[in-house]
C-alpha cells in the first residue's frame, strides 16, 4: 500500500492517477437496482399467483447460485454438497414450523441455523481434503444426511412430510409471504456477497483464491475465512431450502437433497461467470428462460445444461460477465479497487475518469 | 457364525469398491485431477456391454472384451480431445468440466435406456456357491471378482514399477515440468493413464451390472464409494485402495445386518469420516499430497 504514493511523488512522467472502487456508474447502478427491487416486490400485489410462485423458484435458484459462486469462485471450495443445507433448511421449516411451533416465516430463518449446525461440525473434517476430492467430500456429507433423514420414520422416510403449519396459512398471506422472503433472500445474498467482498473477509478471499499459500504467508488465516464462508453459504442454503419448501409445502427426500441443486447452481455460475457478481444474476436469468422454455424436455434440458457447461468451462472460463467485463471493462458492484487514470493535462479536453480505465482492474 | 459370512460377503464386496477405486486413484496419481465422471464412465461401460449383448448378440466374454477396449479409446479421447485443455490453471475447471460429463452421461444413458434397472447374465456363475459350513458360504461369482481386483492392482502395481510406461507415470507424476524435458509427452501419458483408468473401470462396471441390477444414476454412489475407498487406503497406492473398500464394504455389510437395510450405507460413510479425522493420510499412504 504504501509503495503508491511513492511511485507518484518521483516518477513525474506517470500520468496522474487514484485508485477507486466506486464510480458514477456504480451509483446509476445502485438507483436502477434499487428501482428493481421495488418494482419486483410490489409483484404479489398485481400479478397471477402462478407468477408469483415461478417468480419464487427463480429467487432460490439465484441466491444458491450466488452462494455457490461465493464457495467456489472466490474461497476455492467447489461444493457439490450444498444439497446437504438445501435439504436441512427444508426439513428444519418442518421441524420447527411444525413440530416446535413457530411462525413458518420466523422458522425460515431458523432453518438456516439447523443447515448452520450441521455444516460447521464437519468443516474441519471435509476441509483436510483438497480440489476435486474436497468436492466428494461434500457430496458425502449430503449423501449421509439424506440417507439419514430417508430412514427415520420421525421425518416421514422416504416419502417425506408436507409442512402443514404453511398449509394452514391462509393463502394470500402465503403466497405473497412467501415471494418476499424469497425476494429478500435473493437481494439479501447478492447484498451479503457484496458487503463480505469489501470487507476484511473478502480482501482475505481474494488472496486466497490467487494464490493460497501466498495468502497465507502473508498473514492471512486460510481456514478461518474459509470457514467463515462455508458458513455463510450454509446458512443461507438453509433459508433458501426452506423457502423452497414454503413454496413447494412438499417435502421428500430424494427432491430436497437432489445433486440437481448443485448443478443448477454450477450450470448458473458456469455459464454466467465465476468470481463475480454479476455472473450468477445473468447466468441466473439465461438459465431461468431456458429452464421455462425447455424444462418439458426433462432429461435432454439436463443433458444439454451438460455440454453447455462443459463447453464454457473449457472455452470460456470466465462466462459471460467475463466476456462483457473484458470487451467493455464494466462493473456493476463496485467491490475490487481500481486503478484510474485521471484526466490528460490541461490543454487536453478535460475528460471524466470513468472513460479512461486502464483495462487491468487491480483487484486489491 | 452369521457375522463370519458378513464379514467375507464385505472383504469380497470390498474388492469391487477397490476396482471401481483404482482407475481414480491412478488419474489423480498421474495428473492430480480428480474425475467426477469416473463412476459413470463405469456405468456407462456397463451399458455399452449390455448393448452389445442385446444388439449385436454377442456372447458377454466376447462383449467384456470389446468394451474394455471401447473404454480404453474413450478415455484417451476423452483426456487427449478435451480434459487435458482443463488441466493446469485453476483446480475448478477440471471439476466443473468432469460434473458436467457426469450429468451429460447420466442424462444420455437415461434417454437411451431409461431409467429402468437392469441386468447383465453371466449365466449360471452368478448362483452357486461354495459351502465352507452350515452357516457358510461364499458364492463363486463375489469370490471372482476380488479375484480379479487383486489381479487388476496387481498387474497396475508391476505396470507402475518396472514397464518403462509405468516409470513415464510415475516421472510425470512427481515432476511434470522435469518429466517433460527428459522427452516425456505429458498430454499423450496423461492420455493413456485415463485409457487405462477407464479399461480398469470397465471391467469394474461390468461386474457390477453382473453382481447386481445397475440403472444410470447408479455411477454418483460408484464414484463415492470409489473416492472413499482411495481416501482411506491412502494416496498413491493401489494396494492401500484395496484397504480403503474392504474396510468400506465390511462396514457397509456389517453396519446392515446390525442396524437394518438402509444404516449399512451410513454407518459405512461414518467409518469413512472416522478415517478422515484420526488419520487423514490414510491407511496405505506413499505420496504425500499438498
Amino acid at each position: 500500500m504504501s509503495t503508491v504514493p511513492d511511485i507518484a511523488k518521483d516518477a513525474s512522467t506517470v500520468p496522474a492517477f487514484r485508485v477507486a472502487r466506486s464510480t458514477r456508474v456504480h451509483r446509476f447502478v445502485l438507483v436502477v437496482s434499487v428501482a428493481i427491487v421495488v418494482a419486483l416486490a410490489s409483484v404479489p400485489w398485481w400479478a397471477e399467483v402462478s407468477v408469483a410462485r415461478t417468480m419464487v423458484t427463480f429467487f432460490t435458484l439465484l441466491a444458491l447460485a450466488q452462494m455457490w459462486n461465493l464457495l467456489a469462485g472466490y474461497a476455492g471450495l467447489v461444493s457439490i454438497g450444498q444439497q446437504a443445507y438445501i435439504g436441512l433448511g427444508a426439513y428444519g421449516l418442518w421441524l420447527i414450523g411444525d413440530v416446535l411451533g413457530l411462525h413458518p416465516f420466523i422458522a425460515v430463518f431458523a432453518a438456516g441455523l439447523l443447515a448452520l449446525a450441521v455444516a460447521l461440525p464437519v468443516a474441519p473434517l471435509i476441509f483436510r481434503l483438497r480440489g476435486g476430492y474436497f468436492s466428494i467430500g461434500t457430496w458425502v456429507i449430503a449423501e449421509i444426511v439424506r440417507l439419514v433423514v430417508s430412514n427415520i420414520q420421525a421425518t416421514g422416510g422416504g416419502s417425506g412430510k408436507t409442512v402443514l403449519s404453511a398449509a394452514r396459512l391462509p393463502i394470500d398471506t402465503r403466497i405473497t409471504g412467501t415471494y418476499l422472503l424469497a425476494l429478500f433472500v435473493a437481494v439479501g445474498s447478492i447484498l451479503l456477497v457484496y458487503f463480505l467482498l469489501r470487507s476484511r473477509t473478502g480482501l482475505a478471499l481474494t488472496a486466497i483464491r490467487d494464490n493460497d499459500i501466498a495468502a497465507q504467508s502473508s498473514g492471512v488465516n486460510v481456514f478461518r475465512s474459509k470457514l467463515f464462508v462455508w458458513a455463510v453459504a450454509a446458512f443461507v442454503c438453509g433459508v433458501i431450502g426452506a423457502v423452497v419448501a414454503l413454496n413447494l409445502l412438499r417435502i421428500q427426500p430424494a427432491a430436497a437433497f437432489s445433486i440437481n441443486w448443485t448443478a443448477y447452481a454450477l450450470f448458473i455460475v458456469v455459464i454466467g461467470g465465476f468470481g463475480t457478481i454479476e455472473g450468477p444474476l445473468i447466468g441466473a436469468v439465461i438459465y431461468f428462460a431456458l429452464l421455462q422454455s425447455l424444462s418439458q424436455y426433462g432429461t435432454l434440458y439436463m443433458l444439454l445444461l451438460g455440454i453447455v457447461a462443459v463447453i464454457m468451462a473449457t472455452v470460456a472460463p470466465k462466462g459471460i460477465w467475463g466476456f462483457v467485463e473484458k470487451r467493455w471493462n464494466v462493473r456493476l458492484f463496485p467491490v475490487s479497487r481500481r486503478l484510474l487514470i485521471e484526466a490528460p493535462p490541461p490543454d487536453e479536453e478535460p475528460e471524466p475518469a470513468e472513460e479512461t480505465d486502464v483495462s487491468v482492474a487491480t483487484s486489491v | 457364525m452369521t457375522w463370519a459370512n458378513v464379514v467375507i460377503q464385505g472383504i469380497l464386496l470390498g474388492g469391487l469398491y477397490a476396482l471401481f477405486a483404482t482407475g481414480l486413484a491412478l488419474v489423480f496419481g498421474v495428473m492430480r485431477m480428480v474425475n467426477l465422471a469416473h463412476g459413470d464412465l463405469g456405468i456407462l461401460a456397463a451399458f455399452v456391454a449390455l448393448f452389445i449383448v442385446q444388439s449385436l448378440g454377442l456372447p458377454l466374454g466376447w462383449a467384456t472384451a470389446l468394451t474394455i477396449a471401447i473404454m480404453f479409446l474413450v478415455g484417451y479421447a476423452l483426456q487427449r480431445g478435451l480434459l487435458n485443455f482443463t488441466l493446469g490453471t485453476d483446480d475448478t475447471r477440471p471439476i466443473v468440466v468432469t460434473f458436467g460429463l457426469s450429468i451429460i452421461i447420466q442424462n444420455a444413458l437415461i434417454m437411451k435406456f431409461s431409467a429402468d434397472s437392469q441386468g447383465l447374465d453371466a449365466g449360471r456363475i452368478e448362483n452357486i456357491s461354495i459351502k465352507v459350513s452350515e452357516q457358510l458360504s461364499v458364492g463363486w461369482f463375489p469370490l471372482i471378482v476380488f479375484v480379479i481386483a487383486i489381479a487388476v492392482i496387481a498387474a497396475l502395481e508391476v505396470f507402475l514399477a518396472r514397464a518403462r510406461l509405468g516409470r513415464a507415470f510415475r516421472a510425470t507424476s512427481d515432476d511434470r515440468e522435469a518429466a517433460e524435458l527428459m522427452g516425456i509427452n505429458n498430454r499423450h501419458i496423461y492420455s493413456l493413464a485415463m485409457a487405462i483408468a477407464l479399461a480398469i473401470v470397465a471391467v469394474a462396471g461390468i461386474l457390477l451390472a453382473v453382481r447386481t441390477t445397475f440403472d444410470p444414476t447408479q455411477g454418483s454412489f460408484r464414484l463415492i464409494y470409489a473416492f472413499e475407498a482411495v481416501i482411506m487406503g491412502g494416496m498413491g497406492s493401489m494396494w492401500g485402495t484395496l484397504a480403503g473398500g474392504i474396510i468400506l464394504g465390511v462396514a457397509q455389510t456389517v453396519g446392515t445386518q446390525a442396524f437394518g437395510a438402509g444404516w449399512g450405507l451410513v454407518v459405512g460413510h461414518l467409518v469413512f469420516l472416522t478415517v478422515l479425522a484420526v488419520r487423514p493420510s490414510g491407511f496405505l499412504a506413499k505420496t504425500v499430497t499438498a
